[in-house]
């Protein structure tokens, strides 16, 4: 028997547990030792508190500074194009709204689905970017690893297959929607284990660097 | 006794003897192509075709199921359509539906299949102990489901699974499957399987089908599940009238509210309809009145496998079936363990180094290198 | 006049089914179908049906595609196994043909791209028949006529 369902309830059940198991076990692992490790006691008197600032980066740094954007406009510009676009998918549209209110029982408003549509498109094409970028970039290309290469891969995949099942353009449904969960759960599974995680820590380090900053009373 | 052999009449004849004029018989193939879900413009085909048709013997076998099925298909709305339909078969054996009783209705099967040897149809409707169970789980005649079906099915032309449980398992193969339940498909592999899926089937459907083997004297085109395309190749969510507004973002929270009321997408309150695969949305139920969704009820998804185990009728497709953030915070809560574990670890680990530095000379570096 | 009838049945929208159809949006991809349709009529003579049973229409997409469509001069009925209700719409060549059972429901509601619906037609077989029919009734008639005089 095809089973395109069955395919669909193990990727909706055993398998989004697995998933969501090995991020949270991983992700939590990683901030416990991030956290317990800490950094060296400063010893030095604080010239400025540190809390305020620390929060502070941790949202000023979003904007690049001028001399950043004009070395690397590209990277500002399509960087932020294609993580506003997936924040936005992820964040707003309907299904996703609805899989949080199920998990967590929180609900907020979503956009209309024409609308998510249109941003998808548009980050799958900044991904595309991204990559001929990187691959074409003298820079960037020697630079970069398979870690990378793996985690543009799954980004891209989660959008794309996200896409092509809103669009139903896979056929049946049930494999096009599967395939979609699955890509979700693939980047959930190794998001502690690769850059992916800095969707976390980059918060983390930002509030470090603000607040050593700010100890020492100077700006960030 | 009767002559259980095919009449050797074509279904034009026939339906000539019934008083059926040309015109009548143009009319019956629109209705028909109508009722096969064939576009317009095969009604001269089907006019050749019913012309030549031939009157099969039918098989009916009924085993863990409710009857639903055959209450869907014995009162359906058109019945002139589906009486010709059924007039021109030739139904031999139906458990609720045939006057005779005992050793009388289990001969009937077996001169039926012994008369039409090869080219007799069944239809199945409920699932069937798998042969590794019970045998006493479900009876006819004090003979396993599973006897039965298979010493009927050996000398068929083709088997039409109709409804859920005989194409997929339906209720009774749901978790924990108690007594083994099993589909047609499950346990007939040498003979071609058509699957009539839905809990029940559209009874128009259920004759469309048969419709078309009448005319076409073959199966249907089929799905990767076994179901008739043109009854099961489009989703429910493609067909949908309220589709309009699942597209503009317009869905009804609840059951209702202002958007339950204006008719938008049901999506949010459990829909099943982009995963299932259906004629509900065109042909509709209670002869043309409505159809659950257009009755403000989201698709259960009664047509696909395993719907009964697929989560809630009422939670979004996007939904998990079993994870909750109760999992999510314990995985959480496993993790900060093992990190800190590791973390002390290190702590420990630097603390030794740090105990255990010894000082270094230039001289020494300078050997090193 | 049903036991039904005690229980008071308090409207709170409009919009609710009790209120004015609405036009859900499907009709006008017909719209836009038969328009083709009557392109091919005109210059090849191609006739066409379109089997709006088979269409996913809510409710108030029918009406709002008959209201749409008009209602021609042509209003016919056949009488062959149940009845079969030929209207033209206001669009010359667009007609309704709806066909019924026995009991006056509804088998399948098509609309027919045609200079005329092929129902009314008579039948190629039955028409190959005409004269020798004719003919046997002028027999009779002639033998009638004889006997008579």
């Amino acid at each position: 028997m095809s089973g395109s369902m069955a395919f669909l309830l193990w990727i909706k059940g055993p398998m989004f547990n697995i998933a969501l198991a090995i991020f949270a076990i991983g992700l939590f692992a990683r901030f416990a030792e991030i956290f317990l490790l800490g950094r060296k006691p400063n010893y030095a008197e604080p010239r400025a508190g540190e809390w305020l600032p620390g929060f502070k980066t941790m949202f000023t740094r979003s904007i690049a500074d001028p001399g950043t954007f004009q070395r690397a406009s590209f990277n500002v510009v399509v960087g932020w194009v294609w993580h506003l676009g997936f924040l936005i998918a992820l964040l707003l549209f309907v299904p996703h709204v609805e899989l949080m209110k199920g998990l967590f029982g929180i609900v907020w408003p979503a956009l209309p689905n024409p609308v998510v549509d249109l941003i998808t498109a548009i980050t799958l094409i900044a991904l595309v970017a991204t990559l001929v970028h990187r691959l074409t970039h003298p820079v960037k290309q020697r630079i970069s690893t398979f870690d990378d290469y793996l985690v543009w891969t799954v980004v891209f995949l989660v959008v794309l297959t996200g896409y092509l099942a809103y669009h139903r353009l896979v056929n049946p449904y049930p494999i096009a929607l599967g395939m979609h969960i699955l890509m979700a759960e693939i980047f959930l599974i190794i998001l502690p284990f690769t850059k992916l995680t800095h969707i976390f820590t980059a918060f983390i380090a930002r509030w470090y660097n603000g607040a050593a900053f700010g100890r020492k009373g100077v700006a960030s | 006794m009767i002559d259980r052999k095919t009449p050797n009449k074509t279904l034009g004849e026939s339906l000539r003897d019934h008083g059926l004029s040309r015109r009548g018989f143009l009319k019956f193939c629109a209705a028909t192509a109508s009722m096969m879900a064939l576009p317009p413009g095969m009604v001269p085909v089907i006019a050749a075709a019913l012309e030549q048709a031939r009157r099969p013997s039918v098989i009916w076998l009924s085993f863990q199921e409710c009857t639903g099925c055959t209450e869907s298909l014995t009162r359906s709305h058109a019945p002139a359509l589906e009486d010709l339909i059924l007039n021109l078969i030739s139904l031999d054996y139906h458990h609720t539906l045939q006057a005779a009783a005992g050793d009388a209705a289990e001969d009937a099967r077996l001169q039926a299949m012994e008369a039409n040897t090869g080219q007799y149809l069944v239809i199945v409707d409920g699932s069937i102990p798998g042969p590794d169970s019970n045998p006493g789980f479900s009876t006819v005649a004090g003979r396993s489901n599973y006897e039965i079906l298979m010493e009927t099915v050996e000398h068929a032309a083709a088997v039409i699974a109709v409804g859920t449980c005989a194409a997929f398992g339906g209720l009774p193969q749901a978790s924990p499957n108690p007594t083994g339940a099993m589909s047609v498909m499950d346990l007939v592999k040498d003979k071609p399987v058509i699957n009539v899926s839905g809990c029940p089937p559209i009874p128009m459907v259920i004759t469309g089908v048969l419709a078309h083997y009448l005319t076409f004297g073959r199966l249907p085109e089929l799905d990767a599940y076994h179901r008739p395309l043109a009854f099961y190749g489009q989703s429910i969510h493609d067909r949908c009238y309220r589709r309009p507004f699942y597209d503009k973002g317009k869905f009804a929270e609840t059951f209702d509210d202002e958007g339950a009321k204006l008719g938008w997408c049901l999506y949010r309150l459990g829909c099943k309809g982009p995963s299932t695969y259906n004629a509900c949305a065109t042909m509709r139920w209670n002869g043309g009145v409505s159809w659950p969704i257009e009755s403000g009820h989201p698709c259960l998804g009664c047509s696909e496998p395993s719907f009964w185990d697929a989560g809630s009728f009422y939670q979004p497709l996007s939904v998990p079936l079993t994870a909750t953030s109760g999992d999510l915070l314990t995985a959480a809560v496993g993790g900060a363990v093992v990190g800190a574990g590791v973390a002390t670890l290190a702590n420990k680990q630097i603390k030794t180094a740090v105990a255990n530095r010894q000082p270094v000379t230039v001289e020494e570096l300078e050997e090193k290198l | 006049m049903s036991g039904l009838d005690p229980i008071s049945v308090i409207i709170e929208s409009n919009v609710s089914c009790a209120g004015m159809p609405q036009d859900c949006g499907n009709a006008l991809p017909i719209l836009h179908e038969i328009r083709h349709a009557l392109e091919r009529l005109i210059s090849t003579g191609e006739e066409t049906r379109i089997d709006l049973n088979a269409m996913p229409f809510g409710p108030g997409d029918l009406d709002c595609l008959k209201a749409l469509l008009g209602t021609g001069e042509v209003h016919a009925t056949v009488e062959a196994m149940g009845l079969t209700l030929i209207q033209e719409t206001a669009i010359p060549g667009v007609w309704l043909v709806d066909y019924q059972n026995s009991d006056a429901r509804r088998l399948t509601l098509q609309i027919e791209i045609a200079s005329v619906p092929e129902i009314l037609r008579p039948q190629p077989l039955d028409l190959a028949e005409a004269i020798n029919t004719l003919d046997g009734r002028l027999t009779q008639s002639a033998s009638n006529r004889h006997h008579s005089s």
